[in-house]
C-alpha cells in the first residue's frame, strides 16, 4: 500500500523534471483562459473574441454608410475607405462568419453528439489563438504603413503588382495575403478537429442519422473548409511572390493569367459561402422544432439537402467571373449549375416551414430570429437566382444590386440565425436567462435596420451605383435611398447594442437558467446550465433521435405527447445534486500554454515576411519550431494522480 | 474516452488497451491517424493548385521559355538519383514502422535517422540544382518556367525538410526513451505524411522533367 511519504514523492516526482514553463494546471482563474483546452470555454473564447470583431467590422460599416449618406461625402478620404471597406468585408468573413461558427460548433458539437470533449484539445485551443492573432495582425496593418485596401478578394494583378510599380502603395495587400494564410491555417485545424470529433467520438447510439442537424451543417462546413483553403492559400502565396519576390504568376505582360486568381479565388470563394451558411441553416433547424414542439419535418430531405448544397457549392464558381469573359459555354455551363443549387436550398425552406406549419408556436426570441432568418434568406437567394442569369447577373456585376443580395443572404441569414442561436443557447452557456422583452427589442430593431439598409440597395443597384466606390455625384437620384440606407446601419447599431446590454444586464440580475428552459431536444439540454467541465458524468446511451425529447415525452395510443414521470428524464445522469460525486473517474485533457506560443510564431513569421526581415523570421522558426515540439512532447493529458496522492493533494490543496 | 486515456508507462511496459485510442472511436480508426488522412486530403489539393498553374501556364510556350530553356538545364540523370533516395527513404520510412511495433527500438532508431538523412541528401540535391539554375540565368523573374518551376517545388522542398525535423523529433523522443513500443502509432502517422510527400514528388518529377518542353 502507498504510504504518504511515497505519495509526497509523486506529487513533487513531475517539479524535478526540468520544464521552462511548468504545465498548468488551474482550471479556474484568469489564467487558466489562456492555457484551457476545455471546449466549452474555447468556444466562449472563439464568440467572445468574433463579435469584438464583428463590431470592428460593424463600425467600418458605419463609416462607409457616413460617407455615402450624401452626395460628394468627405467623412472618409478615397483611400480610407478603400481600407474600409476590404476590412469590412475581410473581417465579417473571416472574423465574424467563420470563428462564430467555430464558436457554437465548439460548444455544442460534443455536447449534441454526447462526448466529453473534441479529438484533438489542444489543436482547438490552437486554432483559437491562430484566429486572435491572425485577427490583430491584420488590424495592426493600421499602424503598420496602411491596412488591406484591395478588396476581401483581393484581385490579381491589383494585389500582386510590385510594391514599386504598384497600384495599392501600402503594405496593404501584403498583410492581407499572409494574414488570410495564417487565418486559413487556423481554420483547417478547426477543420480537421471538427471532423474527427463527430466521426469518431460520436456517443453510443448516436449513429450519423440520429446527429442534430446543427452537427450534421458542421460536418458539411468542416469538409468544406478543408478542400477550399488550400486553393486560397495557393493564390495567396502567388499573390505574395509576386508582390515581393518578382514571380509572374499574374503578370499579363511576362504570360501571367489574371483569370487563373479569380479561378483559384473563387474555387474557394464560393465554398465559402456555403461554409458561412450552413451553420446558419443548421442553428435554425435547432430552433424551429423546439419552438414548434414538433421535430424537424423531414430530417433526411435537410440533411441531404445540406449535403447536396456542399458538393454542388464545389461546381457554381465562375458565376462571380461571368463578367470577365470566359466565354459561352463556360458561362452557360456555370448558369446551370448555379439554377441546379437553389433546389437544395429551396427543399430546406420549405422543410422549415413544415416544421413550424401546425406546431405550437411560441414566438420567444430565438424563435423570431429564426423567423426571420427564413423571410430575409428566402429573399437573398431569389436574388442570387437572378444572378445565375448571365445577362442580368452582368447588368448587375459590381453595381449595389449584388451588395444587396449577399447581406440578405450574409446578414439577413447568417447573422439572424446567429442572434438566434445566441439567444437560444445563452442558458445553457451562462446560466442566466437573458431578458425577453430586450431580446424582443434586439430583433425588431435589427429587422427594421436590416431592412431599411439592404432593401434600398437593390433599387440604387439597378439605377447604377457601383459598388466599392468611394462617392457619387449629386443629380443622379442615389440622395434619397442611400440617406434611408445610412440611418438603418445606425439602427442595426442599436439594435446589437442592445443585445449586449442584455447580456450585460443578465450576468447578475436575469433568473437562473434550469437545465432545459425552453423543453428542448437534443442531448446539450439534459446537462446543468452551464455543463460541468467533464459534460456528462456518465456517457449517454442514445436511442431516438432527438434523445433528450424522448427520454422526457412517449406518446399514447391516439399519437398524443403524454409527458414521463418527473425524473424518469434525467435518472440517467444528475450531477448537479451531488457535485463530484463520480466526477473524480473521469480524467480530462491537462490544460496547456503551448497552443498559444505557437500560435504567437505565426505573426511573427507573418511580419518578417512582410517586412521582409530574416531576423524576425528566423525568431518566428525558432519560436514555432520549439513550441510545436513542445507540444508533440508534453502528453495532451497528465497522468491521473493516484488514490492517496490525490488525498494528499486534497488535503494540502496543492494542485488544484 | 481516447482522449482521457494515454500511455503512461515507458520501454517495456504494457501500455491500456486504448493506449492508440482505437478501441473508442466509432469509426474503429483512432483519431489521430484519422486526423492526418483529413489534413493530407487538404494537402492533395494545396499541391493540386500549384500542379495546377505549371500545367495551365506549360502550354504558353513563347512566354514559358524565354530565355534559357528548361530542357538545357536539366541534369536528369541527377534529379533521378536524388529522387530514387526519396523514394527509398519510403522504404526506410516503413523498416523504422516495422522495427517499433515489434519494440526494437535500436533498428528503429536506425531506420529514422536513415530516412531523415535519405531526405537530407534529396534537399541538399534540389538546393545544388536551384544554385546551378540560378547560375545558368534561370531566375523566379526570368519567365513562367522560372516563376512555376521555383515555386512548386520550392513548397514541395519545403515539405520534405519539415519532415526531417519530423523524423528527427522521434529519433530524439526514442533515444531519451520516451518513445514506447505502445506509441508506434506516433510513428506510423510521421510515415503517413512521409509517404505522401514522397507521392507529390512522383507527379512533380514527372510533370516537371519526364514529359517533354517541346
Amino acid at each position: 500500500m502507498t504510504t504518504v511519504e511515497d505519495a509526497h514523492a509523486l506529487v513533487l516526482a513531475p517539479e524535478r523534471r526540468i520544464r521552462i514553463l511548468e504545465r498548468p494546471r488551474r482550471t479556474t482563474g484568469v489564467w487558466s483562459w489562456f492555457t484551457t483546452v476545455d471546449h466549452k470555454k474555447i468556444g466562449i473564447l472563439y464568440g467572445s473574441t468574433a463579435i469584438l470583431f464583428f463590431m470592428a467590422g460593424g463600425i467600418e460599416a458605419l463609416f462607409i454608410r457616413l460617407q455615402l449618406a450624401r452626395p460628394n461625402g468627405t467623412v472618409l478620404s478615397a483611400a480610407r475607405y478603400n481600407e474600409f471597406f476590404t476590412m469590412h468585408g475581410t473581417t465579417m468573413v473571416f472574423l465574424l462568419g467563420m470563428p462564430i461558427a467555430a464558436a457554437i460548433g465548439n460548444y455544442f458539437v460534443p455536447l449534441m453528439i454526447g462526448a466529453r470533449d473534441v479529438a484533438f484539445p489542444r489543436l482547438n485551443m490552437l486554432g483559437y489563438w491562430i484566429f486572435l492573432f491572425g485577427g490583430l495582425f491584420l488590424y495592426s496593418s493600421f499602424f503598420l504603413g496602411g491596412a488591406p485596401d484591395g478588396g476581401w478578394f483581393g484581385y490579381a494583378p491589383l494585389t500582386s503588382t510590385p510594391l514599386s510599380q504598384g497600384f495599392l502603395p501600402g503594405r496593404g495587400p501584403d498583410f492581407w495575403a499572409v494574414g488570410l494564410i495564417m487565418l486559413g491555417i487556423g481554420s483547417v485545424a478547426t477543420a480537421v478537429n471538427f471532423l474527427v470529433t463527430i466521426l469518431n467520438m460520436r456517443a453510443p447510439g448516436m449513429t450519423m442519422m440520429r446527429l442534430p442537424v446543427f452537427v450534421w451543417m458542421m460536418l458539411v462546413v468542416a469538409f468544406l473548409t478543408l478542400f477550399a483553403m488550400p486553393s486560397v492559400t495557393a493564390a495567396l502565396i502567388q499573390v505574395f511572390m509576386d508582390r515581393n519576390f518578382h514571380t509572374n504568376f499574374f503578370n499579363a505582360a511576362a504570360g501571367g493569367d489574371p483569370l487563373m486568381y479569380q479561378h483559384l479565388f473563387w474555387i474557394f470563394g464560393h465554398p465559402e459561402v456555403y461554409i458561412l451558411i450552413l451553420p446558419g441553416m443548421g442553428i435554425v433547424s435547432e430552433i424551429l422544432p423546439v419552438f414548434s414542439r414538433k421535430p424537424l419535418f423531414g430530417y433526411a430531405i435537410v440533411v441531404f439537402s445540406g449535403i447536396a448544397i456542399g458538393f454542388l457549392g464545389w461546381g457554381v464558381w465562375a458565376h462571380h467571373m461571368f463578367a470577365s469573359g470566359l466565354g459561352p459555354v463556360a458561362v452557360s455551363a456555370f448558369s446551370l449549375s448555379t439554377m441546379l443549387i437553389a433546389i437544395p436550398t429551396g427543399v430546406k425552406i420549405f422543410n422549415w416551414l413544415g416544421t413550424v406549419w401546425g406546431g405550437q408556436v411560441r414566438l420567444a426570441t430565438p424563435m423570431l430570429f429564426a423567423l426571420g432568418f427564413i423571410a430575409q434568406f428566402t429573399i437573398g437567394g431569389l436574388s442570387g437566382v437572378m444572378h445565375s442569369i448571365v445577362p442580368s447577373d452582368t447588368q448587375q456585376t459590381d453595381t449595389y444590386f449584388v451588395v444587396a443580395h449577399f447581406h440578405y443572404v450574409l446578414f439577413g441569414g447568417l447573422v439572424f440565425a446567429v442572434f438566434g442561436g445566441l439567444h437560444y443557447w445563452h442558458p445553457k452557456i451562462f446560466g442566466r436567462m437573458l431578458n425577453e422583452r430586450i431580446g424582443k427589442t434586439t430583433f425588431w430593431l435589427m429587422v427594421i435596420g436590416f431592412n431599411l439598409t439592404f432593401f434600398p440597395m437593390h433599387f440604387l443597384g439597378f439605377e447604377g451605383q457601383p459598388r466599392r466606390t468611394y462617392t457619387y455625384p449629386k443629380g443622379m437620384g442615389w440622395d434619397t435611398l442611400n440617406l434611408l440606407s445610412t440611418i438603418g446601419a445606425f439602427i442595426i447599431a442599436v439594435s446589437v447594442l442592445t443585445y449586449l446590454v442584455n447580456v450585460i444586464y443578465t450576468t447578475k440580475r436575469g433568473p437562473i437558467a434550469s437545465r432545459d428552459p425552453w423543453d428542448a431536444r437534443t442531448l446539450e439540454w439534459s446537462t446543468p446550465s452551464p455543463p460541468p467541465e467533464y459534460n456528462f458524468l456518465h456517457t449517454p446511451i442514445v436511442t431516438h433521435r432527438d434523445e433528450w425529447w424522448h427520454r422526457k415525452y412517449t406518446e399514447d395510443d391516439e399519437g398524443r405527447l403524454v409527458r414521463l414521470p418527473a425524473g424518469a428524464a434525467v435518472a440517467m445522469d444528475e450531477p448537479a445534486d451531488e457535485p463530484d460525486a463520480d466526477a473524480h473517474g473521469i480524467h480530462m485533457p491537462s490544460p496547456s500554454y503551448w497552443p498559444m506560443v505557437f500560435a504567437l510564431a505565426l505573426p511573427t513569421l507573418g511580419y518578417g515576411f512582410v517586412f521582409k526581415n530574416w531576423w524576425i523570421l528566423a525568431a518566428g522558426a525558432t519560436l514555432g519550431l520549439f513550441a510545436i515540439s513542445a507540444l508533440a512532447i508534453e502528453p495532451p493529458t497528465e497522468p491521473e494522480p493516484e488514490p492517496a496522492q490525490r488525498e494528499l493533494v486534497a488535503a494540502t490543496g496543492e494542485v488544484h | 474516452m481516447a482522449q482521457a486515456v494515454v500511455a503512461t508507462t515507458e520501454h517495456g511496459a504494457v501500455a491500456p488497451a486504448d493506449a492508440h485510442g482505437t478501441h473508442a472511436t466509432n469509426t474503429g480508426v483512432s483519431n489521430a491517424k484519422l486526423g492526418i488522412w483529413l489534413f493530407l486530403s487538404s494537402e492533395a489539393l494545396f499541391f493540386g493548385a500549384f500542379i495546377a498553374t505549371y500545367f495551365l501556364y506549360r502550354g504558353r510556350d513563347a512566354q514559358f521559355l524565354k530565355g534559357p530553356k528548361p530542357s538545357d538545364m536539366f541534369n536528369i540523370p541527377f534529379t533521378s538519383v536524388t529522387s530514387f533516395i526519396l523514394l527509398m527513404s519510403s522504404l526506410t520510412m516503413v523498416l523504422a514502422l516495422a522495427a517499433i511495433q515489434r519494440g526494437d527500438h535500436r533498428q528503429l532508431r536506425v531506420w529514422l535517422l536513415a530516412t531523415a538523412l535519405f531526405g537530407l541528401t534529396f534537399i541538399g540535391g534540389q538546393l545544388f540544382e536551384f544554385t546551378e539554375f540560378y547560375r545558368g540565368g534561370l531566375k523566379l523573374s526570368t519567365n513562367m518556367f522560372g516563376t512555376t518551376f521555383f515555386v512548386l517545388t520550392g513548397i514541395h522542398g519545403a515539405h520534405v525538410t519539415m519532415g526531417i525535423v519530423w523524423l528527427l523529433v522521434l529519433w530524439g523522443r526514442s533515444s531519451g526513451g520516451h518513445l514506447p513500443q505502445a506509441k508506434s502509432e506516433a510513428v506510423e502517422i510521421a510515415g503517413l505524411y512521409w509517404h505522401f510527400v514522397d507521392i507529390v514528388w512522383i507527379f512533380i518529377f514527372t510533370a516537371i522533367y519526364l514529359i517533354p518542353q517541346h
